[in-house]
């Protein structure tokens, strides 16, 4: 038995199969089509879902606390500056402390990413809508009040659809900003385009570096334009008004 | 004392971490003052490359697309993504030259931006005044719109600086240097280390961007003061200017 197999050893040597090589890959080309068409499906997309997941989660609650911050401030006035520096003390924190400073509360955790990742969009979305609420055109504030609507009647009928414009502009730059902001929960997660990115870094691959990279931007532009979809949805009167 | 404090309420990290800052204040002190010199050398880059660009097209009152998108695509660009960018595929390495291309692509957007608007929106009236006194268009940008239009550039160089200070952070992460390389090397230096790295960088925005705001208030005429009474810590458009001009 043994000398069988010492006598087959040469004759067969064990190389390690890697799989299928790319010369594209192994040669550090710039960038290389073929690598993101088959990994596209394991690596890339997860990776893009993830980061949209991400965001989505960030920036609905960031906007669902922002909109209660600002409808408090809009009834009770003195509320507004401390809500306003508070919001641009956490703004000025750089993500990767904050990320960091959560972690003995929630651990290394979707949970940490979400809420320093939603605490940064309440500065631009607080500020947006609570602007976008108090800048009703006295006129039509009038107006209301002629038909006799009551207090909480005109802020949802007349004064919020009014304020879409200023929120959904807070919102467009909230996104934006989220989706590159999540680029560094990877130090936290193992997820989204951020680690991608790193793990590009850590193996010095270049396709791997220019596809996450560039869909981190693709990604935002697309919700922006999306987002400026959502607005003329929203508020088709202003599109007649600009005819007119 | 505050070990006990924080002790009672079950948060040892705290203590550690204040612990830390006692033990190695040399260490925290070195890497921090590594993050201003390259903050500081990301922001001279920038306002080079951007004020003199902002100032002229808006005292020209072209390129307005070109001025305020580059405020929309700078935001949209994850600092990540330029330094690997940065150390792979231009071959600049890890260290000081990949940061510093990093921190300048996140300065120029809004120190541009804002000298475009800011330029631009001058009054009318003050410059058609110095035309009919004869001034030159040279004479009219340095002497009548740039005075005018200072506390808007400086909001923009205020906000770009306070960009370069947080992403020092990662850049050092990333490339070596500053706070950043502690909070990352949770190997060398332990969580007290890096949750006391990630405190001193915090304290270090907050206390730069306190800075700033004295320098733009003192900056800022007296007649005009209360107008800008918010911080601004986004570009003027992009938030409620756009939404107005749409």
């Amino acid at each position: 038995m043994i000398a069988l197999a010492a006598a087959a050893a040469p004759s067969a040597p064990v190389i390690p199969d890697f799989g299928p090589t790319d010369p594209c890959v192994t040669g550090h080309h710039l960038f290389c089509p073929g690598w993101v068409h088959d990994n596209w499906g394991s690596t890339i997309q997860p990776a893009l879902l993830q980061h949209i997941k991400l965001t989505a989660i960030a920036v609905s609650v960031g906007f669902a606390i922002a909109l209660l911050l600002a409808l408090a401030a809009d009834r009770y006035r003195p509320l507004a500056p401390p809500f306003g520096v508070l919001a641009a003390i956490v703004y000025t924190i750089p993500s990767l402390a904050l990320f960091q400073l959560l972690v003995p509360l929630t651990g290394l955790t979707v949970t940490t990413v979400e809420i320093a990742l939603a605490s940064y969009t309440l500065i631009v979305l607080f500020r947006n809508t609570l602007t976008g609420l108090q800048s009703t055109p006295p006129d039509v504030l009038e107006a209301a009040r002629g038909m006799g609507l009551s207090d909480p009647q005109m802020l949802v009928r007349v004064r919020l659809p009014l304020a879409i414009p200023a929120i959904v502009a807070g919102l467009r730059v909230a996104v934006v900003l989220t989706i590159a902001e999540a680029t560094v929960a990877s130090f936290i997660i193992p997820e989204g385009l951020g680690f991608q990115i790193r793990e590009g870094i850590r193996t010095s691959f270049s396709t791997g570096i220019l596809t996450a990279g560039g869909l981190a931007v693709l990604l935002a532009f697309t919700a922006d334009g999306l987002l400026v979809l959502l607005q003329r949805v929203l508020t088709p009167w202003s599109r007649r008004w600009r005819v007119a | 004392m505050a070990g006990r404090v924080s002790a009672l309420f079950g948060m040892n990290v705290f203590g550690d971490a204040l612990g830390f800052i006692r033990d190695n204040p040399h260490l925290l002190f070195d890497r921090a003052l590594e993050q201003l010199w390259l903050a500081l050398a990301a922001l001279a880059v920038s306002i080079a490359l951007a004020l003199p660009l902002g100032a002229w097209l808006g005292h020209r009152h072209r390129g307005s697309l070109f001025a305020i998108n580059t405020a929309n695509v700078g935001r949209a660009l994850p600092t990540l993504a330029v330094l690997a960018l940065g150390i792979v595929v231009l071959g600049l390495g890890v260290g000081f030259k990949t940061n510093l291309l990093a921190l300048v692509v996140l300065g120029v957007p809004p120190i541009l931006t804002n000298a475009y608007v800011a330029v631009d929106r001058v009054d009318p009236e003050p410059v058609g005044a110095a035309l009919g006194m004869g001034m030159t268009g040279g004479q009219i940008l340095t002497r009548v719109e740039l005075p005018l239009a200072l506390p808007t550039i400086f909001a923009g160089i205020r906000v770009a600086a306070i960009f370069i200070i947080a992403t020092a952070t990662i850049a050092g992460a990333v490339g070596g240097g500053s706070l950043g390389a502690i909070i990352v090397n949770q190997a060398a230096y332990g969580l007290d280390g890096v949750f006391g790295a990630a405190m001193c960088v915090a304290l270090l925005a907050l206390l730069v961007d306190g800075i700033l705001w004295i320098v733009q208030r003192l900056l800022t005429p007296r007649g005009l003061r209360g107008r800008t009474a918010q911080p601004t810590y986004d570009t003027p458009i992009g938030t409620l200017a756009e939404a107005g001009a749409r």
